[in-house]
């Protein structure tokens, strides 16, 4: 994009629009309850050997209860695991796992989804017909199905989940990416660029894609937040990360035989999950209606 | 009914509106969309509303109807209806009124129509829910008057759905469906905006007859002064949310006070203006946002008659008071300079209208035909193995443009016109014949496979502003991009020098290269479209529609910048366009298309005179002319425009042809006979026969003024 | 009409047979693989090379698929290994126990969301509408294994009202079914609601809505008569690829509260690595979500005039 712009010098800088996009949030509650819930994760994840009292996979006092006080030891917030681990400590390193690997995994999926979408809806004709194929195929899967087949296939491992997620998602990103091009080539703008003989693919990541991007960036909010509840179900179904390291479905999946007895171990972790999932839609939520203002 | 009851016996004036002020209430505050209207409207009457985009024009019928949406609402004044202030009615006295007393028609009709229900349903509905009627009744009265609005087999448009039925019968039901209960009062809001030239002279013509058979009033809103001619007896020009001018449309049309009734006369081509003798005459600046208006007069900034502290002064009721001219008739103005003014002395800078030479033949077209494949899917074609059909988007088109010619391809929604510029472009192919530009032949070349030379010196300006510049780079960026993928320029301070000459060119100021295109205005984004495409130093720019998405105001700025420029660079110009009154005015050929062939073609003068094609013939008489001195001939074509997927045999025209001869119309396709060298017409009917037809317009020397 | 049915059918057949193809490939091309999960990883090779002759699995691999293909058909899904009988005998009571949960929890869903939604959308950016839409994103945002440990915390640990597993062993009981289905109605209504709001808000913008109005219409008829016809059709293909989504809610509902359906025994057969039984299990998952979508498709055409009179 750089070599189109680069003759006009006082261009707005791409941060400042960045800013000016995220001012804009402020007039939905809902976006800006969203965007503070996923800051307070995102926060929780950086400065997590800071602010985790404990070490997350240390066991140091069984089975206490929340707000259990243990003369020099410290206070167990949130109380403590079957084999004594501090509960606030692991869900505070927990979310680093869900942060890292979920937008990596939707990152990826939009990175093959975009180009079949973009290639898909511009060229249509055979190229659409034979991808437009391969993604119903994939989507006819159960979504979990899929996954649990694919796992349970290559087996568990943070990469194998971000593949997972990639090959799961793709389609439904290729619909969404060629339903947007299907509608925007037929602008003049588009059409202004065929006439001037550019090459399709310029005309497609140039012309085309920058104006999806405010659909897609809801969408991927959306699917950033669908993706961490994936990643806990595999955790919870016991296809997740690899213990000890704390994953928050993992941390439900090992607690729950326990949960008529101490229920904090597996509620907390759940809270914790859904404050997160909930973040991001209420974020995708204030965003789609920001930019409908416009 | 206890509206209606208090209703019956009322002989009064069947609408008044007295000050009516209407607001907006958005996140930035209030903003007032029409300011101190005032309306009185009597049994049989029909009032026009006239004016640019914004004008407020729609929000008044809608505050009759009292629906404004949420954040919409009546802020001062009032409506009354029959003596009842509409704002005292409770919200099912409201309900009795909308539909039953006050009957609204709308813009799109395929829009106004709910598309899941049948026609005869929505039909229905109407009365059964207005009167004690049984639905048998009920069935009875909708076939009835489906019949009076000129629709053919009323009964199976009962049992349609609204997208089985073409365009302008879309528009009949809406109309039926608003008579059904008799209304007082109809509104019409631009009723024929969305329709084919010649659909829309029928459905105007059926307007004119609704007032006298059904003793309806009518409040008419349009942006074309020619419609209101043709269906008001008085008229309500606004400007910016305010009235500026009221009286008869004689009086209006023909001694208008207000310089913006002025401005917009001269802004549009009539049959008398001519691009050398009587120019056009634009109206400079632009409309003001809402929330921008100046204080004063609204019209002061764009005015040639402001004068500072006068035009210029606040005043407390936010705009200047309106002026009386002529007592007897209501003639009133919104000016406080209008006895000042004179009139006879103005002679306003027209657009310059030098005549120029053509040259040598740039392009030359030869028997091209363009022939769509389209695969069959009917069980029928599956039985029979013809999977494949053809499409005749284009058949045999040929014609010649010059160098510095400006030729105007004329016709209404599918009649090949923008296939030809697609084949033009190299998007697509000709299936046969020769296209021919600047010595090379292009038809079979499509544009991946043209040099950038052979690109650039072909370019089109596109129709819809909104949609021609990529809302996600600078204007800057992107001409930059023409001029490079041109190969003008190369280096980027050379690209960037001529970013801003061509910025100048089209009168634009130097900053906008930094400008994104929301930021632009209709006209601005257009001016950019036209810097766009003289990039490359064409020597030929397609020009499609480039001013029909435009304000009236606006479109004369445009068409004259795109003159000029293509004057001074002498750049031969394909203008494609639906609008005869422009294309008579800045043409100087015309080709007229109809079912992707060409019907009539020769210079401008041969074409808008007899002989004519009896198509070209229907076509100009159904172009509204805002002239009171111009007779027309009146000429309904009957019928729907036929789908190009399965086009009449014999002449195409023949299934609407008024002067269809008999058998040999629908058999054989017609001939080219060549009325005058260069002037050919496509037609069975003998060319003395052609000859001896009257002309479609007829000036009436009435008034000095009205062809001025 | 009838040339987009039969097209729909064939791209049905088409997509269950590339997916059957894309299973099989997936878990019967490495013949050693298939030897080690059915006779166990202590098994010596000689073995395995006894089993795999004897099922015909050194024939090339096409035979081999149109082989299984045929029993698939024909309803012979072959022998699992886990349960030790025919794949059958176990798969078809579970699919049954499913289906009662699926049509339990689909008829709270649909109504409901469908109420909700239209509620919502009839008046945009009402007090009502946002207390609906926020419900439901907040309920979305709340995972199934999430909601089925607080709603057992509360249900079965506090308020000790609810059994918290439905493994039925003595019998069906409705009191155990309570649970899994309030979990998936939770967590599936909202994206309905959501999807039948904006389907409604977008109706009620249109200018026929607009006309019926301006018509005179009473409000009950503009919304009966006019809005519901149009706002409906969408959510009715949004319902119908909801079973596609109820599937995965419902393995993580019947591994939670050890419900013996077909979602718990996929999530077995995978973790066992019992192929026949996966492969099963996949086809009708894949078979069940394919054919909803196909009526989807052939419902919103029938639904929507401007197709079904194109």
């Amino acid at each position: 994009m750089t070599d189109i712009a680069a003759p006009v010098p006082a261009r707005e800088p791409t941060l400042l629009r960045l800013l000016k996009g995220i001012l804009l949030l402020r007039e939905s509650t809902v976006g800006m309850i969203g965007a503070g819930l996923v800051l307070f994760w995102v926060l929780m994840a950086i400065f997590a050997d800071l602010i985790a009292p404990f070490p997350p996979n240390a066991t140091i006092y069984p089975l206490a209860m929340p707000g259990t006080t243990v003369p020099e030891i410290g206070t167990f917030w949130l109380g403590t695991d079957h084999i004594g681990r501090d509960i606030l400590s692991r869900i505070i390193h927990g979310s680093r796992q869900v942060l890292l690997y979920a937008p990596l995994a939707t990152f990826c999926a939009y990175m093959v989804g975009i180009p079949m979408g973009l290639a898909a809806g511009y060229r249509r004709g055979m190229t659409d017909d034979v991808l437009s194929f391969i993604a119903n195929v994939i989507l006819s899967f159960p979504v979990l199905v899929l996954y649990i087949i694919i796992i349970a296939t290559i087996g568990a491992s943070a990469a194998n989940i971000v593949i997972a997620v990639t090959f799961a998602s793709a389609p439904g990103i290729f619909r969404i990416v060629r339903g947007l091009v299907l509608d925007l080539r037929n602008r003049e703008y588009v059409f202004a660029a065929e006439t001037r003989g550019e090459t399709p693919w310029r005309i497609m990541l140039i012309e085309i894609l920058p104006n999806a991007r405010g659909p897609l960036i809801v969408d991927a909010c959306l699917r950033v937040g669908y993706v961490i509840i994936t990643i806990g179900v595999l955790g919870f179904l016991g296809l997740g990360l690899p213990p000890p390291d704390p994953d928050w479905g993992g941390m439900i999946n090992e607690t729950r035989q326990m949960a008529m007895t101490f229920p904090h171990m597996t509620v907390f972790p759940c809270i914790a999950i859904s404050s997160l999932v909930l973040g991001f839609n209420l974020l995708a939520d204030g965003l789609r209606e920001v930019s409908l203002r416009d | 009914m206890v509206v209606s009851t208090r209703l019956q016996d009322y002989d009064g004036p069947i609408l008044e509106c007295r000050n009516l002020s209407i607001s907006y209430f958005t996140r930035a505050g209030e903003i007032p969309a029409v300011v101190d209207f005032n309306l009185t409207l009597n049994k049989g009457d029909s009032v026009g509303l006239v004016g640019e985009s914004g004008c407020g024009k729609s929000t008044v019928a809608m505050a009759i109807m009292q629906y404004l949406g949420n954040n919409g609402g009546i802020v001062g004044g009032e409506v009354i209806y029959k003596g009842i202030d509409l704002a005292s009615l409770s919200r099912e006295e409201l309900r009795q009124l909308r539909g039953n007393e006050i009957a609204m028609i709308y813009q799109e009709p395929m829009a106004a129509l709910n598309p899941s229900m049948r026609l005869g349903q929505q039909l229905m509905e109407v009365p059964l829910c207005h009167e004690e009627i049984t639905e048998k009744e009920a069935y009875e009265r909708a076939v009835e008057i489906l019949a009076a609005v000129n629709l053919p087999d009323p009964e199976r448009v009962m049992n349609s759905y609204p997208h089985q039925i073409s365009g302008g019968q879309q528009q009949r039901v809406v109309i039926a469906m608003a008579l059904l209960s008799n209304p007082s009062l109809l509104l019409l809001d631009e009723p024929t905006t969305a329709l084919d030239v010649t659909v829309e002279a029928g459905i105007v013509e059926l307007i004119g007859q609704i007032a006298e058979r059904f003793d309806t009033s009518m409040i008419y809103i349009s942006h074309n002064l020619g419609l209101i001619l043709a269906t008001c007896d008085r008229v309500n020009v606004m400007y910016s949310g305010v009235v500026v001018e009221h009286g008869t449309v004689e009086e209006v049309f023909d001694h208008m006070r207000h310089p913006y009734t002025k401005g917009l006369f001269s802004c549009i081509p009539l049959p008398g203006a001519d691009k050398t003798a009587h120019p056009l005459v634009p109206i400079r600046g632009q409309l003001p946002l809402p929330h921008e208006r100046p204080v004063g007069c609204y019209f002061a900034p764009r005015c040639d008659f402001f004068q500072e502290g006068v035009c210029d002064r606040a005043i407390e009721r936010g705009t200047i008071p309106m002026a009386t001219v002529d007592d007897r008739s209501g003639h009133e103005v919104r000016c406080l300079r209008w006895q000042e003014i004179d009139w006879e002395s103005y002679r306003p800078e027209g657009l310059s209208g030098e005549s120029v030479t053509s040259g040598e033949v740039v392009l030359s077209v030869r028997e091209m035909r363009k022939y769509y494949e389209l695969a069959d899917n009917s069980l029928v074609a599956l039985i029979r193995g013809k999977r494949v059909r053809y499409v005749k988007a284009n058949e045999r088109i040929s014609f010649d443009a010059r160098e510095c010619e400006t030729v105007a391809i004329v016709g209404e929604s599918g009649c090949g016109k923008s296939t030809f510029a697609k084949v033009l472009m190299g998007l697509e192919t000709a299936s046969d014949g020769e296209v021919v530009f600047k010595d090379q032949e292009i038809g079979k070349l499509p544009v991946q496979k043209r040099s950038p030379a052979q690109i650039g010196s072909m370019q089109m300006i596109f129709q819809n502003p909104f949609d021609t510049l990529n809302p996600s780079h600078t204007v800057g960026a992107q001409l930059a991009r023409v001029i490079k993928k041109f190969g003008v320029e190369t280096d980027k301070d050379k690209i960037q020098e001529r970013v801003i000459q061509l910025l100048d060119l089209v009168k634009l100021p130097r900053e906008f290269a930094r400008r994104r295109p929301r930021q632009l205005s209709g006209g601005q984004k257009q001016r950019v479209g036209i810097a766009r495409a003289f990039a490359g130093n064409p020597a030929m720019v397609v020009a499609d529609e480039p001013v029909s998405a435009l304000d009236v105001s606006v479109q004369a700025a445009i068409t004259g910048l795109l003159m000029e420029i293509q004057r001074s660079y002498r750049t031969t110009l394909l203008f494609i366009s639906h609008d005869l009154s422009l294309v008579r005015y800045l043409a100087d050929r015309v080709v007229v298309m109809y079912l992707g062939q060409i019907m009539e073609q020769g210079t401008t003068d041969e074409v808008f005179s007899p002989p004519y094609h009896p198509y070209t013939e229907a076509l100009l008489s159904a172009v509204p002319i805002a002239d009171t001195s111009i007779e027309k001939k009146r000429i309904i074509l009957e019928g729907n425009l036929p789908s190009v997927m399965n086009p009449p045999r014999g002449c195409p025209f023949h299934t609407r042809c008024p002067r269809k001869i008999g058998r040999i119309c629908e058999a054989e396709p017609p001939p080219f006979v060549e009325a005058a060298p260069g002037h050919v017409i496509l037609c069975h009917i003998p060319m003395d026969e052609l000859r001896r037809v009257d002309p479609v317009f007829v000036q009436t020397a009435k008034d000095k003024s009205a062809a001025e | 009409m009838s040339i987009f049915i039969v097209r729909r059918l064939g791209t049905m057949a088409l997509t269950m047979i590339v997916v059957s193809l894309l299973l099989f490939l997936l878990l019967e091309i490495n013949v050693e693989g298939v030897a080690i999960k059915v006779l166990g990883p202590y098994t010596s090779e000689e073995q395995r090379n006894i089993w795999l002759e004897q099922h015909g699995y050194f024939r090339p691999v096409y035979i081999r698929y149109f082989e299984w293909l045929g029993h698939f058909i024909t309803g012979n899904f072959g022998e699992s290994v886990r349960f030790k009988t025919a794949v059958s005998d176990v798969l078809w009571p579970r699919l049954g126990n499913t289906g009662i949960l699926g049509l339990a929890t689909m008829m709270v869903v649909v109504p409901l969301s469908l109420a909700l939604g239209v509620l919502a959308g009839m008046r945009e950016g009402s007090r009502l509408d946002r207390v609906i839409s926020v419900t439901s994103i907040i309920t979305t945002s709340v995972p199934e294994f999430a909601s089925a440990v607080l709603l057992s915390a509360v249900f079965v640990f506090y308020l000790d009202l609810l059994p918290g597993t439905s493994s039925m062993s003595d019998g069906f009981s409705l009191v155990q079914l309570v649970l899994p289905v309030m979990v998936l109605v939770l967590y599936d209504f909202g994206y309905v609601t959501r999807m039948t709001r904006a389907s409604m808000a977008e109706v009620m913008m249109t200018h026929y809505i607009r006309t019926a109005i301006l018509k005179g219409l009473p409000y009950k008829t503009v919304i009966m008569r006019h809005a519901l016809r149009n706002a409906l059709i969408a959510p009715f293909t949004v319902i119908m690829l909801q079973i596609n989504w109820l599937l995965s809610g419902v393995i993580v509902v019947e591994f939670f509260f050890a419900y013996k359906g077909f979602g718990a025994l996929l999530l077995e057969a995978s973790l066992n690595q019992d192929i026949f039984l996966i492969e099963a299990c996949a086809m009708i998952a894949v078979f069940v979500a394919v054919t909803t979508q196909t009526l989807a498709d052939l419902g919103y055409t029938y639904l929507n005039p401007r197709i079904r009179f194109a």
